[in-house]
């Protein structure tokens, strides 16, 4: 049995529990990360690679403000993986588009793009619609059913691969207590801060966060948190590596650093099942097609399914437990995108009083639900 | 590095592909990696990354460094498919370029 004290216990070392856990070791703080093994249910590993704003935050403005920060503040998270860890996380913003196949699906967008500009703080995202021959100059390969698309000129993508392997390369220059193989059984309050227990033994930890994607479901109880998510299946297809087709993201389309062509992106909710289905894969594919003709000529060389961790609103959930302060969640289905705010900006301030107040539009009894015992 | 067949428990069929034009002798029931690592064909593609040699590593699907193109298809996996007589395998360079884009 072995047992740790740090000022922090990070419960999750997927990219949000690695972005948490690399903003606070750099804060100066000693920090202690439990991730599982090899059969854990990972988000981190399946996702698609954006760093996207469009679209983000209807319905929320703090978040699509969030969201837009996290785009401006990239730069600077990936200039730090760069210089300090020698990984570089192919991080390119060239602006990004969503195309629109149909009248229908353009009246919509418009409509969200509208309605999006009416709220509060949206404005400065600074999406607008663009004509077919506008998306056509900046993306030639889009095909003649393509009647428009959405345009933000912050929306970039980024390799999610490096950039998980980048933020856990600097937990290891910071010297952070990374373990792996460690599932949590139990967080329970204990003096001044709490005891997390492992079949490995238990560790204490001034404050601890649950960064655990759906393992949150159950660990927020044990801390007076509820975390209301679940799993929203996401497939994902992938192509031969091609000679450059794409010179700019789209939100189902984007040809990586290496030249394959990855599509997305369905949405479902079947459980904790990442297993794939062979309609739902081929519907992404027929679109891809129609939206970027040449890739019939691509070839598919993998494809998987992966879950989303999807809050009732689809908004991220951070809060700071009432009845057990130092105990924090943190949970999105936008690891990636905000990666860059969760390690520069939410990290730090769980070391300061006053998060609830800082982060009040995420809290989850934005719900309604009664906050667990 | 040379890899050396055992010896056969039984007779087994011969059959003949092609790598790059020369003609190689397998198996029947060999994989085209295992035809490949027994000819001693070395490197079987050039990453599209880096530009770097590459042959099969994993040899159960995995790992996608194994890519050649057989029968005019690019980018198989060689360690997921059967040999057949006459099949023609080559060597690959760098990335697919899709006919319509192209230039």
């Amino acid at each position: 049995m072995s047992t740790a004290a740090c000022d922090v216990l990070v419960i999750g070392g997927g990219l949000v529990g690695a972005a948490v856990a690399w903003g606070v070791a750099r804060a100066g703080a000693t920090v202690c990360v439990l991730d599982e093994g090899d059969d854990a249910i990972r988000a981190s590993r399946g996702n698609f690679g954006l760093v996207w704003v469009q679209g983000k935050g209807d319905g929320m403005p703090d978040y699509a403000a969030w969201t837009r920060d996290s785009a401006g503040r990239w730069l600077e998270l990936a200039a730090i993986i760069g210089e300090q860890d020698g990984i570089d996380v192919a991080l390119r913003q060239p602006g990004g588009l969503e195309p629109c196949i149909s009248e229908a699906e353009w009246v919509e967008r418009e409509l969200q793009v509208r309605r999006m500009h009416n709220q509060p703080g949206v404005g400065g995202n600074d999406v607008r619609m663009i004509s077919a021959a506008e998306a056509r100059e900046l993306e030639p390969a889009l095909g003649p059913e393509v009647v428009g698309a959405s345009y933000c000129p912050h929306d970039g993508h980024v390799n999610p691969l490096f950039l998980l392997r980048g933020l856990h390369a600097g937990l290891a220059r910071h010297g952070v207590d990374h373990r792996l193989d460690h599932w949590v059984e139990s967080v329970r309050p204990d003096g001044d801060g709490f005891a997390v227990r492992t079949a490995h033994g238990t560790l204490r930890a001034g404050r601890v966060v649950l960064a655990a994607g759906l393992g949150n479901v159950r660990l927020g109880p044990l801390v007076g948190l509820d975390v209301p998510t679940e799993a929203e299946r996401g497939h994902i297809l992938v192509t031969e590596r091609l000679d450059p087709v794409l010179s700019h993201p789209m939100g189902r389309l984007r040809q990586t650093e290496e030249g394959t062509v990855m599509i997305g992106a369905s949405a479902d909710r079947v459980g904790l099942d990442t297993s794939l289905d062979l309609a739902t894969a081929a519907a992404l594919a027929a679109r891809a097609r129609r939206v970027v003709p040449a890739l019939g000529r691509a070839r598919l060389v993998r494809s998987w399914a992966a879950l989303r961790i999807m809050s009732p609103d689809g908004f991220p959930i951070y809060a700071e437990s009432e009845n057990h302060p130092g105990a924090f969640v943190v949970t999105c289905h936008s690891g990636v995108t905000l990666a860059a705010v969760h390690a520069l900006y939410l990290a730090p301030s769980m070391l300061q009083p006053g998060f609830n107040d800082r982060y009040a539009a995420f809290h989850p009894r934005r719900f309604g639900g009664a906050e667990a015992a | 590095m040379r890899f050396d067949r055992l010896p056969e428990i039984r007779p087994v069929p011969r059959v003949t592909l092609s790598i790059d034009d020369e003609p190689v002798e397998a198996r029947l029931g060999d994989t085209v990696t295992t035809a490949l690592l027994a000819a001693d064909a070395g490197a079987t593609r050039q990453t599209p990354v880096s530009g770097a040699g590459r042959a099969a590593y994993c040899l159960m699907g995995v790992c996608f460094e194994c890519l050649v193109e057989i029968d005019g298809v690019p980018n198989r996996q060689a360690c997921l498919v059967s040999v057949s007589d006459g099949m023609v395998v080559r060597r690959q360079r760098g990335a697919t370029r899709l006919p319509e884009i192209g230039g």
